[in-house]
């Protein structure tokens, strides 16, 4: 059996599917290298998270695309599942309000039908009321696809990264690849700001800088990444407009169009907006006031009014990897050999993961000759994090009796208790991610609500520092420290 | 799970629910005071500045020893308290009969509940809420967490400080990171008039030579790990940004300091009416909010400047569920609105008897000089009025009962 | 001299009466105070300005790492450095009542703790 060492770069989404698929096999040692402390800290973790329907791929234009995110669809279902990644499926509707936009919507339905997705038709404004009683009711007509679903993208890479180390992946975070070390066209492994790390097979998932990575393989050096800005308004889960639906305005040629969903934790959030950025501008997640009035403006149109706006708790924004023209580079490299693009991968990014890291191997198994031999102990499953948030009285009560950690409450907005705060430290340190209070939030869900984090981050900070035997100023909230020092250190002149 | 009885179910162990619940006992009720922390006291265990107590007590204390005087007055009067309750619901079973229903690490705990006093304090207006786009680094805090750290854990959050806010709050926080050696900037105050007392502009800014921005605000923040500056910018006196006054302030720390907002999720939840002035429950004299039996007193009903008007609130409440208990509810009364006039944001109580002297708590909506404040008939002559300072007086009975239009109205009118 | 005019906010109550002092050779004259501590605050402010000083101070094996303290009686402005040096120099061991004297006569004041902490695990 040929072994191999595989180094993926970027623990995305993209990374941790492929990591995951990887590991059912016994031919790959698989190691996940990231640059940020803990995983999907790029576009995974600031995005629409919508499972798309596909019927806005071009079957013609982009065919890969179409396939893939067809078959992503489909496999997200079981994965959600055995990664118990909160997910819900309530379909979507593409939003018109007049008969340019319904002839632009005409068009998805071809595509739907290349593509096999199943039951997308129009429904006009009579119908429309029935299926979301939120919608705005100006708007003639919406194209209805049941297909689409909604998860938690953070906690979908965080759920795979788990199974994935459950299975024999090794993570490596804090470590940003420099340049992948080619010898005799044969790919031997990454250069680090760790040092070197020996591998046989590089797969470049590093998202935003997958075409940084590429060019120092000497690989597509014309290809380079632009990042799409795109920014995200959210309520309070206590407003009284939550749509059940996925509603979206008509695609432009520019983008998807933007969204106004009801998330997976009970939040209405509206966006993207799609701002093109210079190449090197792959770190600024700046919101604009532009892009706050344009995403009002957008969400009038979709909802029969918007919740106050004194209800927004959170505004964001979030870079996606753009590539040039739209095409996805997937490509398995026989020179250098062991050199694998997974770059660019844009919209409908999310929703084909699965699918990819699919496509991804059984390109490598071809191109590269591999007898595939698959390990007798794969373990499908994942468990979440327990939280009595979903328990009636009785079963948390219970719960409480075994495990009095989960009748201490840190999180009053989003009721997280001591139990999960700790739980969700463990599994960061499992996985071989650094503790920091943004890693306990995604895992939480701590410091999400209402209060953003004014009553309890300094409580979560506590039970972290307890953890760790380290002083509060000394913990990391997302890239920094919490403190300078303690409340002398500049009295001292020790700064 | 843990079921238990009790006259009053106070919610949250801070100077108003512990003023209440001594009373409460006092009064001969069977009282117990639910508590999230694991400690009693709420926000005044991180005071360490004075100004607290002055009308309680007859002394002017710093924050942590008023607190620990009314914590000792509860060891005295025997009040059961549980700590590190979340309160979980509150049901309505029928016109005296609630269900609290706590979460602890005991267990559940259900308590039936005869009236409850509702004294859960503010939560802090945070980043979102403010008209502030850019970037989200490491660096920025409300003021509330960057005091908890600093009085209570000893931490020093930064050391170039931009504070957003001039309330008493971020005053005092401006003089604490001052004297701890950090370089505060400034305080940028959107309003063109400070938000909180003058003696706190000259102890807390003019002291230290820090920079006050009136009619300013802080539009953007900019920084990719950590807080790198703010952009700040004037406004108009609608508040709008004016072009071409913007400018960069270097700073590694933003503190919040833009307002409290009473932290009521739970009383929304059984459907209180809140009146949209003052952010707050709308109650009757005896402080009951529109749910019979629930009462409401501390910042959970107006945000206070004193703490001595919060715990007055405390007791006044606790007196409301005595009346309440006694007589199987509040009588019926003709119940008459005090409107809202001129220059007036907000006064509470909101319905008066007419039976008796009430207490009435309101601020005004802007600053203004040598004026009256006026309750119908009811006038006292002000030298100044400024929203900061919240205005307390004792209604006489006879002003209410001697209405001939069954209208009352607070107003602010120059001299 | 000749005459100096300042203008001063009282701080000793929340009125924040605006003072005008005017000061000569040998007298100090103050307008504008509803009261007479008004018109102390302002001589005293003009010839020596005096302030409350409150901070924190590290604490061993207590179930705080900090306890509050203040000095006991205003204390001039020009030693409030010297005072907040000095609290960063010195650790106190819980328990810790309030009203105990943390160190005595600095500046003319002594530093008194203004909260309770008992003995604990002491925090990192």
């Amino acid at each position: 059996m040929n072994r191999f060492k595989v180094a993926i770069v970027g623990a995305g989404i993209i990374g941790a599917s492929i990591a995951r698929v990887l590991s059912m096999y016994e031919n790959f040692d698989v190691v996940l290298i990231d640059k940020e402390l803990d995983v999907g800290w790029g576009a995974s973790k600031a995005n629409t998270s919508i499972i798309h329907p596909c019927h806005e791929e071009d079957p013609e234009k982009y065919p890969l695309r179409a396939k893939l995110c067809v078959e992503g669809n489909k496999i997200w279902k079981e994965w959600s599942r055995e990664l118990d990644i909160p997910a819900k499926w309530p379909g979507e509707l593409m939003v018109f309000h007049n008969s340019d936009e319904e002839k632009e919507v005409r068009k998805y339905i071809w595509f739907a039908t290349k593509n096999g997705v199943p039951g997308v038709r129009i429904v006009y404004r009579d119908e429309l009321q029935s299926f979301e009683q939120n919608i705005n009711p100006d708007a003639i007509g919406a194209l209805y696809a049941p297909s689409a679903g909604t998860l938690s993208p953070f906690e979908a890479v965080i759920a795979i990264v788990e199974n994935g180390v459950d299975n024999g992946v090794k993570l490596l975070v804090d470590t940003n690849v420099l340049s992948v070390k080619i010898r005799n066209n044969v790919v031997v492994g990454v250069e680090t700001s760790g040092g070197f790390i020996e591998a046989d097979i590089v797969i470049n998932a590093a998202g935003l800088y997958a075409d940084y990575i590429s060019h120092t393989a000497g690989v597509a050096k014309d290809f380079w990444i632009k990042p799409r800005r795109g920014e995200y308004i959210v309520f309070d889960e206590d407003v009284d407009i939550k749509p059940v639906k996925i509603l979206h305005t008509t695609p432009t040629p520019l983008t998807k169009g933007v969204y106004a969903i009801t998330t997976v934790h009970g939040n209405l959030m509206i966006g993207p907006t799609a701002e093109d950025l210079p190449i090197d501008a792959k770190e600024n997640k700046a919101t604009s006031e532009n892009g706050y009035s344009y995403l009002i403006k957008e969400g009038e149109k979709l909802l029969k009014r918007l919740p106050p706006l004194s209800k927004v708790i959170r505004r964001f924004a979030g870079l996606r990897p753009e590539p040039p023209n739209g095409d996805w580079l997937i490509d398995v490299y026989i020179d250098p050999w062991g050199f694998i693009n997974v770059a660019g991968i844009r919209s409908p990014g999310l929703t084909a993961a699965p699918a990819i890291a699919k496509y991804v191997l059984d390109l490598m198994v071809r191109r590269y000759e591999i007898n595939l031999v698959k390990k007798k102990s794969w373990n499908c499953y994942r468990v979440g994090i327990k939280s009595i948030r979903n328990l009636n009285i009785y079963e948390a009560d219970k719960l409480i009796e075994r495990n009095p950690g989960y009748g201490k409450v840190i999180c009053y907005c989003k009721i997280v208790t001591e139990a999960e705060i700790n739980e969700a430290i463990d599994r960061i340190m499992k996985i071989g991610a650094r503790p920091t209070i943004d890693g306990i939030k995604f895992r939480t869900t701590a410091c999400f609500g209402k209060c953003q984090g004014s009553f309890c981050r300094w409580e979560i900070a506590l039970i972290l520092s307890k953890k760790l035997g380290i002083p509060l100023h000394k913990l990391i909230v997302k890239k920094c420290n919490y403190g300078i020092g303690d409340i002398k250190v500049l009295l001292r002149g020790e700064k | 799970m843990i079921e238990k009885k009790y006259d009053v179910v106070v919610i949250g162990a801070g100077p108003a629910g512990i003023a209440a619940a001594v009373k409460s006992r006092k009064l001969g009720l069977n009282t117990v005071i639910i508590e999230n922390r694991d400690i009693l006291g709420g926000i005044p265990l991180q005071c360490i500045h004075p100004g607290f107590g002055i009308h309680y007590f007859g002394v002017d204390l710093t924050g942590c020893e008023f607190i620990q005087r009314l914590i000792d007055e509860m060891s005295k009067n025997v009040v059961d308290y549980v700590l590190n309750g979340y309160v979980y619901s509150i049901d309505i079973y029928s016109y005296n009969e609630k269900l609290v229903t706590v979460v602890t690490p005991k267990g559940i705990y259900r308590i039936e509940a005869k009236t409850i006093i509702y004294t859960a304090g503010a939560r802090e207006r945070h980043l979102f809420e403010l008209n502030i786009f850019g970037d989200r680094p490491d660096g920025i805090y409300t003021a509330g967490e960057a005091q908890t750290l600093m009085d209570l854990y000893g931490v020093l959050p930064g050391k170039d400080i931009v504070i957003i806010g001039s309330g008493d709050v971020g005053l005092i926080m401006a003089r604490r990171f001052a004297l701890e050696g950090a370089n505060v900037r400034a305080v940028i105050e959107i309003m063109p008039y400070p938000g909180g007392l003058m003696r706190n502009v000259v102890q807390c800014l003019k002291d230290f030579n820090i920079p006050l921005y009136l009619g300013h605000s802080v539009i953007e923040i900019i920084g990719r790990n950590r807080v790198e500056a703010v952009k700040v910018a004037k406004v108009d006196e609608n508040l709008k940004l004016i072009k071409g006054t913007e400018f960069i302030l270097p700073c590694d720390t933003v503190v919040i300091a833009a307002g409290l907002i009473p932290n009521i999720d739970l009383l929304e939840k059984v459907g209180v009416a809140v009146d949209p002035r003052s952010r707050g429950p709308i109650v009757n004299e005896y402080l009951e909010t529109s749910i019979p039996g629930i009462f409401a007193a501390g910042n959970a009903l107006v945000i206070n400047d004193l703490v001595d008007y919060a715990a007055e609130q405390g007791e006044l409440a606790a007196e409301g569920a005595k009346t309440f208990i006694d007589n199987n509810g509040i009588p019926t009364k003709d119940w008459i609105k005090i409107d809202v006039g001129r220059n007036i944001r907000f006064i509470v109580p909101h319905y008066v008897s007419g039976e008796r002297d009430v207490i009435v708590y309101s601020r005004v909506q802007r600053p203004e000089s040598n004026i009256y404040f006026s309750i119908n008939s009811f006038r006292i002559k002000m030298f100044n009025v400024r929203p900061a300072e919240m205005i307390r007086i004792k209604i006489p009975r006879k002003i209410f009962s001697e209405i001939h239009s069954s209208r009352i109205i607070a107003e602010v009118t120059p001299i | 001299m000749k005459n100096e005019e300042t203008e001063l906010t009282c701080i000793i109550c929340p009125i924040g009466c605006s003072l005008k002092v005017y000061r000569s050779e040998n007298n100090i004259d103050v307008k504008g105070a509803l009261c007479q501590r008004g018109i102390d605050y302002a001589k005293q402010e003009i010839l020596d300005p005096r302030r409350v000083v409150m901070s924190v101070i590290r604490v061993k094996n207590g179930d705080l790492p900090v306890v509050s303290i203040k000095t006991s009686i205003p204390i001039p402005k020009k030693c409030i450095s010297e005072i907040m040096k000095l609290t960063a120099l010195i650790e106190v061991e819980a328990p810790i009542e309030i009203g105990e004297i943390i160190v005595r006569d600095i500046c003319g004041a002594d530093i008194v703790a203004t909260r309770r902490v008992n003995k604990g695990l002491g925090l990192k």
